[in-house]
């Protein structure tokens, strides 16, 4: 299912521990750094990356596949996407493979052939979102830095 | 969790605020702090590294001002919101964001006073020039547009001329260039106008004025659209290594938001012009009434119209086509301008506008008076202007008032005729 409200993207993210990151940079410049230590420090989940390129990002070991990743730590919850949109296709193979839940592609990553590929494989499915900003949308983390979180409500949580 | 687009009221008043998760507090906390204690070293290191978001010092961002900000962010139609001490400390941000020395910028010449000596003797001895071209002169706006140019500059409603600039046809022509229109909504409010919805990319405010609608802040804020392409190669200071943060290039790391967080982490960051936590309480206060507040403030400025309409003593209106400021002129010039002022009872003579108050000027002898002859024809001020910013008392009674001052101003012309 494309989970394209705040609430089914809420919903995938309060229910979800395990994050297998594709594409995942050592590169403290580059945004999917940015993101992996956001998700390792800031939030609850078990972030992984997955880059042969790396062995390790800030003590956490990388795999050098989803398969390797599922082998040895079972189905990801989340495989978050950090690729160019023309080498996701064969991304969610794997992703099918390995049981995964969901597919979050990452801003700009958008290819339609992945998109319905995922979708039709039964895996839930986030296009053109930052996973770090949506955690943060719902986690008060906008809202610190005067960003618009969307967010109306009266009930204390 | 709600999938709803709540309205702009609702909004108005929700945005922003929700109950206070420690306390319960239905009304946001006054976060009347310097500082913020870190939860670890390691959570401080992705504080100062930009990668996680969370408080560190009250220059930079405070939990008071910030639901402010998202409250101006979710009003505007933007994508997020910077508070600052004013709204020329606001507009300053928004230059400094994107233009340098030896940088150009092209406004609007229908602009308010403060605005044009920022431009023209502040900025220019920083080494950013100006061009003030008419905001509906597009072909002038073209031409005055250069490779250096960083952005195109206007007021919605012009102060005080009342000119109404085409946001959707400045922004094509900005956008034609490569270069974002940056709008003033001062005196329209979001209430009354929305820039962002109409193709203006960042929107500045005094917050001053009707946002706070009781006279009682200095304030501005800047909302940013998120949808200009800031890596188009024509604005180094977003799209190539910042010296000042570690050599991150802030299109590449923040996308979307790499305006708002430039604008933040080294601007706000460096210039220090921040807004305080009592001052954003008090903001968040007054938008709670803006659209009601903006309905009564134009209804009693159309009665006023009206009323001075059929006066004999006013030689011309300026009748406001959005908002509740407008100018009119009286015969007798200059000096006939000075005995309606001071005859008024009611309407409170001062250097403002969006009160809850009625308001009223002589803008060549006082908000305007830094400007040259030249300047203030440009800016659209004649010698016997009198601007009124209509509040919300009874409209009978600010009516009283102006036909009193009215007489005692047309009497003494009489006299000094014979």
């Amino acid at each position: 299912m494309i989970l394209d409200t705040v609430s089914a993207r809420q919903g995938l993210l309060a229910s979800a521990k395990t994050v297998a990151m594709i594409g995942a940079s050592s590169n403290p410049l580059r945004p999917s750094y940015t993101v992996f230590s956001y998700l390792r420090t800031q939030t609850p989940f078990d972030v992984t990356p997955i880059n042969p390129t790396i062995a390790e990002i800030d003590g956490i070991k990388a795999y050098p596949s989803l398969k390797a990743y599922a082998q040895e730590r079972g189905a990801p919850d989340i495989v978050d996407v950090f690729r160019k949109p023309s080498e996701v296709v064969a991304v969610v193979r794997e992703a099918i493979e390995a049981g995964a839940r969901a597919v979050w592609f990452q801003y700009g990553v958008i290819n339609e052939q992945a998109i319905a590929l995922a979708n039709d494989a039964g895996l839930d499915v986030v296009v053109d979102r930052c996973i770090k900003v949506e955690w943060a949308r719902m986690n008060g983390g906008l809202s610190t830095s005067g960003l618009n979180s969307g967010l109306i409500t009266s009930r204390r949580r | 969790m709600q999938d709803r687009q709540f309205g702009f009221a609702t909004r108005a008043i929700h945005a922003g605020t929700p109950p206070d998760p420690v306390t319960g507090s239905r009304v946001a906390p006054i976060y009347q702090t310097a500082a913020y204690v870190f939860g670890s070293t390691e959570q401080a290191a992705e504080l100062f590294q930009l990668r996680s978001y969370g408080h560190i010092y009250s220059r930079i961002s405070n939990p008071t001002v910030a639901a402010f900000e998202e409250r101006m962010a979710s009003l505007e139609g933007g994508l997020g919101a910077i508070a600052f001490s004013s709204g020329l400390a606001a507009q300053l941000a928004a230059v400094l964001t994107l233009a340098q020395s030896g940088d150009h910028i092209v406004s609007s010449q229908n602009v308010y006073g403060g605005t044009v000596t920022q431009f023209s003797i502040t900025l220019r001895r920083m080494g950013i020039e100006t061009s003030f071209v008419p905001v509906d002169d597009y072909a002038a706006i073209r031409a005055a547009i250069r490779p250096e140019t960083k952005m195109l500059f206007a007021e919605t409603i012009g102060n005080p001329s009342g000119t109404i600039a085409d946001i959707e046809m400045l922004a094509q022509v900005a956008h034609d260039a490569g270069i974002p229109l940056i709008v003033d909504n001062t005196f329209a409010s979001p209430a009354l106008y929305r820039p962002i919805e109409h193709g203006a990319d960042v929107v500045v405010h005094s917050a001053t004025k009707f946002i706070s609608g009781h006279g009682t802040v200095i304030g501005g804020v800047l909302i940013e659209s998120g949808k200009f392409p800031w890596d188009n190669g024509r604005f180094p200071l977003l799209s190539q290594p910042s010296p000042g943060y570690h050599e991150k290039v802030f299109t590449e790391t923040f996308g979307e938001y790499a305006f708002l967080m430039r604008a933040r982490a080294e601007v706000l960051r460096d210039v220090g012009s921040q807004m305080s936590p009592m001052d954003a309480w008090l903001l968040l206060l007054g938008l709670e009434t803006l659209a009601i507040r903006m309905r009564v403030h134009v209804e009693n400025a159309r009665k006023i119209v009206d009323f001075l309409k059929g006066r004999p003593e006013v030689a011309w209106i300026n009748e406001p086509a959005m908002g509740s400021i407008f100018t009119f002129g009286i015969h007798g010039g200059r000096d006939a301008g000075r005995r309606f002022i001071d005859s008024l009872e009611l309407w409170s003579h001062l250097a403002n506008v969006g009160d809850a108050k009625s308001l009223v000027i002589h803008p060549a002898s006082t908000t305007h008076s830094q400007l040259n002859d030249d300047e203030m024809r440009k800016a659209g001020v004649a010698p016997e202007m009198i601007r009124l910013s209509v509040g919300l008392e009874d409209a009978d009674d600010l009516i009283w008032d102006l036909d009193n001052a009215l007489k005692a101003a047309g009497r003494a012309e009489l006299v000094e005729a014979k």
